[in-house]
């Protein structure tokens, strides 16, 4: 008996550390890191490094803003062509399609979710840079052409979350509407999604996060140049393909730098994250008090 | 007395359950009729075949025919919209929907093409008034619905019901999850809304069917055993099957 | 409608009849760009791939030759990911659901997981190379490469496993421990036999997920093309190879076949778990 009471004893206190481990690995991130990439903003300045629009390693210029102004661009373009798309399909999983269509689209989702991002890519280099070449000029590697395929990478996201937000909906507001005469659609646009905005808002950042976080397809087909865009069939170059491209021969401050440009992506990715938890958060609290 | 409501050889089925059998009966114009039984019995499924809100289910099939002022309710022609703006549905759980009060009997009135403000100011204000609400809520209407005790909600579904002017109100055990002070306000309110609708009340509880209604069907197993004036059916009731249950041994 | 006209002038029915064609063109657009990207890659890439693809080492970067060394450290990469998570995600959620219940560490835990979730890989990446290839000394290997993967896969498998564990029914404890079995033995004997179906699903949704890594192992595995003989030795992944292939202009033949074998792996994983959730669904459903 005392033997069991002490295996128990072990085995609880070891289910504990691989509880937190998760927790212990995500400070280890951090602190890699910041301690790489803290170099680069004490060596170049923090502002200088944040806001500067000139990057040549070769020359000891590190400034970033161009990479931030490209993954934001990018990410943006992507979501104005993902968000509606993505949400009508939602809801059409959720609140139209009968059953039999329903079973086909879902797997499609998922395996829309699964295809590696490098398979992305590579069918964005090939086929879509050439297209967009023929018909918009320029080389073919843009931002729209990056963001075309961000838009597939992140359907997935926004419509798992968005649908599950749709089907938490109480049936019983459905019932209230549709008693009143209401349509499927009046029943949907005036009760159904405002119910479930909150939801629907974090799956939009949270697909905000994976397009911004997205690595091998921008670096494939953004074409990699560091600039500010003047249209969206120009070159950029993102905050990921900056470490991707340079981080295999970087040495010094370079290297320094590019742990510094993953600070910036780790920052803003928080910053989303944040504002998905408070949005979560306040509308979980709020649903029954407040009004949408 | 003119009919309002018949129905003919009614079945229903959920996939293979064979929920109504055969039903026959005829609901009278502006007069209450209260439908009890045990659960189970099929007295929900009979009133949601009359808006058809079944049509909500999958597996629903049904034979048979409802007719509404002599318009059979399930005529391919017949437009479900329309049908369930002449036919408004009150339910078990009070289920305003969560925006203010004031957007919550507009609703009807909104989805229907009504977009002269005043007019639906004038209109939400009467439907309050005549759900016994208004004095309540007067100085609150831009608060949530959802900050409203259980019997103000419900009497909110009501007035959201009342304001698309139905002819036929449906109410599914309306006061089922309500205390007893709000049930008589909800049947106060049943009282006074008899004379300009016709009414359908499903009920567990045969005081309250004695109270608000002028007759009274007896549901069990998917048929009507009995139907009858209320004071008649409670008083004497003509099936043992009635009596047993009326008098407590089931149920 | 009493004194009131409506006013509305597209009526609900017929805005009902546009948005319903609206929402089924949406259906289809996102099914046909599916089937446009599985089918052009499928199409390109299967007449390269047969048995000698798969079993021959690689000739000239790539150029020629097969992808049989990027196969063999794909499969080491992805085992070790799977060794290392699956004890710690499978334990992590056992103590969430079985010890802690709700409460800080509960919360704590969530919360880690849904970071770790939305780290992008390029940082995992980075943080390997500094960590795993740098700071303890792994070198670039294919054990760097696999625990970096560990870490990816440590979200999927343990969030899956808390929702497994916490919808086995409690009357399987109470019955253990009325037969006097101590907390442990009831987990070990019962729990967790029973909620292998989904701990299996989430174990593969993981694998699915890093199978598919470029950019987390970028820094970590090196780009050998020789053949791995251990886990200390470097090597290159399938994805990792395809991205080399296609961006440096190798060959777009052994880019289009290995982006093939790279879908099809995906395609059968995704099969595997969607078919074991069904079961696994049904079989809770038929109790």
């Amino acid at each position: 008996m005392e033997k069991n009471r002490l295996s128990e004893f072990l085995i609880e206190k070891s289910l504990v550390i691989t509880a937190i481990f998760s927790i212990i690995i995500i400070l280890l991130i951090v602190l890699f890191i910041l301690m790489e990439g803290f170099p680069a903003f004490e060596d170049y300045g923090f502002f200088r490094f944040l806001f500067g629009m000139n990057w040549a390693p070769s020359d000891g210029e590190f400034g970033v803003f161009a990479m931030i102004i490209g993954s934001i661009y990018v990410t943006l373009l992507s979501l104005i062509m993902a968000v509606p798309l993505s949400l009508l399909c939602a809801i059409f999983m959720a609140e139209v399609a009968p059953n039999s269509i329903r079973r086909i689209l879902k797997p499609v989702i998922e395996t829309l979710s699964g295809i590696p991002s490098v398979v992305y890519g590579f069918f964005g280099l090939i086929v879509l840079v050439p297209i967009i070449r023929t018909n918009f000029g320029g080389t073919g590697f843009s931002m729209f052409t990056a963001a075309l395929i961000l838009t597939v990478m992140v359907l997935p996201t926004i419509i798992t979350i968005s649908q599950d937000s749709l089907r938490a909906v109480p049936h019983e507001y459905r019932e209230a509407s549709f008693g009143l005469g209401a349509t499927n659609w009046q029943t949907i646009r005036h009760v159904i999604f405002p119910a479930a905005l909150p939801g629907i808002i974090t799956s939009i950042i949270l697909g905000m996060g994976r397009a911004i976080g997205e690595t091998l397809a921008a670096i494939m087909i953004a074409g990699n140049v560091v600039q500010i865009p003047g249209s969206i069939f120009d070159p950029v170059r993102t905050l990921t393909a900056n470490i991707a491209l340079e981080m295999g021969y970087a040495t010094g401050l370079h290297y320094n730098a590019l742990f510094g440009t993953a600070i910036v992506l780790f920052l803003i990715i928080i910053i989303l994250l944040l504002i998905a938890n408070y949005i979560q958060h306040k509308y979980k609290v709020d649903v029954g008090g407040g009004y949408l | 007395m003119m009919n309002r409501i018949e129905v003919e050889n009614l079945n229903v089925y959920f996939g293979d359950s064979h929920i109504l059998k055969d039903i026959n009966t005829e609901i009278s114009k502006n007069t209450v009729t209260a439908l009890i039984g045990p659960s189970g019995c099929g007295k929900s499924t009979f009133i949601r075949t009359i808006n058809r809100m079944n049509d909500l289910i999958p597996s629903f099939s049904r034979t048979g025919n409802v007719y509404l002022d002599g318009e059979d309710v399930y005529d391919p022609k017949m437009d479900v919209v329309d049908l369930r703006k002449k036919v408004g549905m009150v339910f078990q759980k009070p289920n305003p929907f969560p925006k203010s009060i004031y957007e919550n009997v507009a609703y009807g009135l909104k989805i229907h093409g009504i977009t002269d403000d005043d007019a639906i100011s004038a209109r939400v204000e009467e439907s309050l008034r005549s759900a016994a609400l208004w004095d309540e809520v007067e100085d609150k209407l831009d608060n949530s619905a959802m900050g409203l005790s259980g019997g103000q909600q419900q009497r909110l579904c009501i007035a959201r019901t009342i304001a698309n002017n139905p002819e036929v109100i449906l109410m599914d055990e309306p006061c089922s999850a309500l205390d007893p002070i709000s049930t008589t306000k909800v049947e106060d309110l049943i009282h006074k809304l008899k004379k300009d609708y016709t009414i359908l009340i499903v009920t567990h509880n045969m005081q309250q069917a004695t109270r608000v209604s002028k007759y009274t069907s007896f549901f069990l197993n998917g048929e009507i055993i009995e139907s009858n004036l209320t004071d008649k059916l409670f008083v004497d009731p003509k099936d043992s099957k009635t009596e047993d249950y009326i008098t407590g041994r089931f149920g | 409608m009493r004194g009131l006209k409506s006013q509305k002038i597209i009526s609900p029915k017929t805005s009902q009849k546009i948005m319903n064609a609206i929402f089924i063109i949406s259906g289809i657009i996102t099914i046909l760009i599916l089937v446009l990207i599985l089918g052009y890659i499928l199409i390109m890439g299967l007449p390269v791939v047969n048995l000698e693809f798969i079993f021959a080492n690689p000739i000239d970067s790539g150029a020629s030759g097969g992808i049989f060394q990027m196969i063999v450290s794909s499969i080491y990469v992805t085992l070790i990911a799977g060794i290392v998570a699956t004890p710690l995600g499978v334990g992590a959620a056992v103590y969430l659901v079985e010890y802690a219940g709700e409460g800080k560490i509960t919360k704590l835990t969530r919360f880690g997981a849904e970071t770790l979730a939305s780290i992008p890989s390029i940082v995992y990446g980075l943080f390997g190379l500094a960590f795993f290839v740098v700071a303890i000394g792994l070198g670039w290997s294919l054990l760097s490469g696999g625990l970096v993967l560990a870490i990816m896969a440590l979200p999927t498998i343990f969030q899956v496993s808390e929702v497994t564990i916490s919808s086995i029914p409690s009357s399987y404890r109470e019955g253990s421990y009325g037969l006097g079995a101590t907390k442990w033995q009831t987990i070990y004997r019962v729990v967790l036999p029973a909620a292998i179906p989904g701990i299996v699903t989430g174990v593969i949704l993981g694998m699915t997920r890093v199978i598919s890594e470029a950019a987390a192992v970028m820094f970590a595995v090196g780009s050998s093309l020789s053949m791995p003989l251990s886990i200390f030795d470097p090597g290159r992944p399938l994805p990792l190879h395809l991205y080399i292939l296609a961006t440096e202009g190798i060959s777009l033949e052994n880019a289009y076949g290995t982006a093939a074998v790279l879908v099809i792996i995906v395609l059968v994983l995704t099969f595997v778990s969607n078919y074991l959730v069904d079961k696994y669904q049904r079989k809770i459903m038929g109790r």
